[in-house]
């Protein structure tokens, strides 16, 4: 589904990504761990396509399209989703509203039909259920007075609506309690732990990996995977610390 | 100065006019409305199409009256709207005001609202969205008289400049010869916030539909409340596809 290819990238001329390459297939969870500064959000952003995330080198094709030449919302219509570590307040536009016209641009990009107000509520209140995040919050404007654990869970709940193929989630669970780190978790799990659809978490702790088994651990250091395992390289990260199983 | 005489850049209320096209509607004759004591009134007014054009409301609002006036400064030349508001006591005025413009345009909103007489309320809240080599200035002058303790009177100006050779003016002035009133306003010009439209266009909308959805939200704070919101918003929406 995602193959990325020595793939170099500056912020602010700085080169952060320094020939990185991985693989993600169909139904498979991925997750990054690094130390800070290893260029963990860096990579989300530069797959994003965010602006300022300059790549100087190798490729990136998702689903045999070149995805680097795509627009970020191209990105989003073909099926990437990129959660935020820090989600950006969007005053005086509603959730509901934004979510609606997102998902709609994403189905014109596509060809397809777009849902209608009815078809949208009643899509929104489905996902919504799953991160257990009331309604009347969607009516609000896009994480504007949303605590740091609603601001997560508010990003899961456009997961869940936009309905992606690839989730790239970075630091997800930081800023949430026990609760909602559970919740977000399950939520992942129902909207993307599916055949044809992958994931790949950025995170610096194991927790979150205790609700979203990974199939593959990599430790992103100095713009590198420097080590690629199973779920157990969570844990002797998370015991050993990145240094000594990096080295 | 007599009435006929145009008005040149030294007359303050005039300074960022464009007085050759002003020149082609002087005289302005003033709109006069007076609102009774203890009632109520409101306007719309939407200024669109290709022509130049300048509108002087003048409004007086007896004791304990209220008005609630809305302006959207839309065409496709230069277009100023003046309001000048007396007040008597208790009375209470509201003004949302918003103007788009691209191009070479100069819009202006140009407001002198006076508190003559106590207990008075003013609220005014302008918003520009100003692209190309535009020039957008709002001039709002609060005059508290003295002896109109108790008034409450609120500037909220703020003006988005969609490309950086378009010009805003903003000045918000406050003059004050009574004690225990409150006054209060704020100001800012700024450009449409990077990570925001980023984060909506990671969501699927393409630029343009990111713009619009964030632009559409800084003038609808303009028309909140408006009996005639939803005509204002559908107007402003259509100047705003046209400089997007």
């Amino acid at each position: 589904m995602l193959q990325i290819d020595n793939l170099q990238a500056t912020v602010a001329d700085k080169p952060i990504l320094k020939g990185l390459s991985l693989t993600i297939n169909a139904g498979e969870v991925h997750a990054i761990m690094g130390p800070n500064g290893a260029g963990k959000s860096t990579l989300g952003y530069t797959l994003g396509g965010r602006p300022g995330y300059e790549v100087t080198g190798g490729s990136v094709s998702f689903n045999g399209a070149d995805l680097l030449a795509m627009e970020p919302h191209e990105r989003a219509a073909a099926g990437l989703f990129l959660g935020f570590q820090y989600p950006v307040e969007i005053p005086g536009v509603s959730n509901v509203q934004f979510l609606r016209e997102a998902l709609n641009a994403q189905r014109k990009q596509r060809g397809e039909a777009p849902l209608s107000g009815g078809e949208f509520l009643k899509l929104a209140k489905e996902k919504a259920g799953l991160l257990r995040m009331d309604m009347d919050m969607l009516k609000r404007p896009v994480n504007v007075g949303f605590s740091g654990g609603e601001k997560k869970r508010a990003e899961m709940v456009q997961m869940g609506i936009l309905d992606p193929t690839l989730a790239i989630l970075d630091e997800t669970d930081s800023g949430l309690d026990i609760d909602a780190l559970r919740i977000c978790g399950e939520g992942i799990n129902a909207i993307m732990r599916k055949p044809d659809k992958a994931v790949l978490l950025i995170t610096h702790y194991q927790r979150l990996l205790d609700y979203v088994k990974p199939d593959f651990v990599h430790v992103l250091a100095g713009g590198r995977i420097v080590k690629s395992g199973g779920a157990e390289l969570a844990l002797q990260l998370e015991e050993q610390g990145y240094e000594a199983v990096a080295a | 100065m007599s009435v006929i005489d145009l008005p040149t850049r030294a007359d303050e209320a005039y300074r960022y006019a464009d007085l050759a096209a002003l020149a082609g509607l002087w005289p302005v004759v003033p709109q006069a409305i007076r609102v009774a004591a203890g009632t109520r009134g409101s306007l719309s007014v939407v200024a669109e199409g290709d022509h130049a054009q300048a509108r002087d409301i003048e409004i007086v609002l007896e004791d304990g009256a209220a008005f609630d006036l809305r302006l959207l400064n839309a065409g496709r030349a230069y277009g100023r709207l003046a309001v000048k508001v007396t007040r008597g006591k208790g009375a209470d005025f509201h003004l949302g005001a918003a103007q788009l413009g691209g191009g070479d345009q100069v819009l202006e909103i140009v407001t002198e609202v006076v508190h003559a007489e106590p207990d008075a309320v003013s609220r005014q809240v302008i918003r520009s969205v100003l692209a190309g080599h535009a020039t957008g200035t709002y001039l709002g002058k609060v005059r508290v008289d003295r002896g109109a303790i108790g008034t409450d009177g609120e500037q909220s100006v703020r003006a988005m400049l969609l490309d950086r050779s378009a010009t805003a003016n903003a000045r918000p002035e406050l003059e004050i010869y009574a004690d225990d009133v409150k006054c209060a306003h704020g100001c800012a010009v700024g450009e449409l916030d990077q990570q925001g439209l980023f984060y909506l266009q990671s969501r699927g909308l393409p630029p343009a539909e990111a713009k619009k959805l964030m632009l559409q939200a800084f003038i609808a704070e303009a028309f909140i409340g408006a009996e005639e919101g939803a005509k204002l918003t559908e107007a402003a929406l259509k100047a705003l596809e046209g400089l997007l």
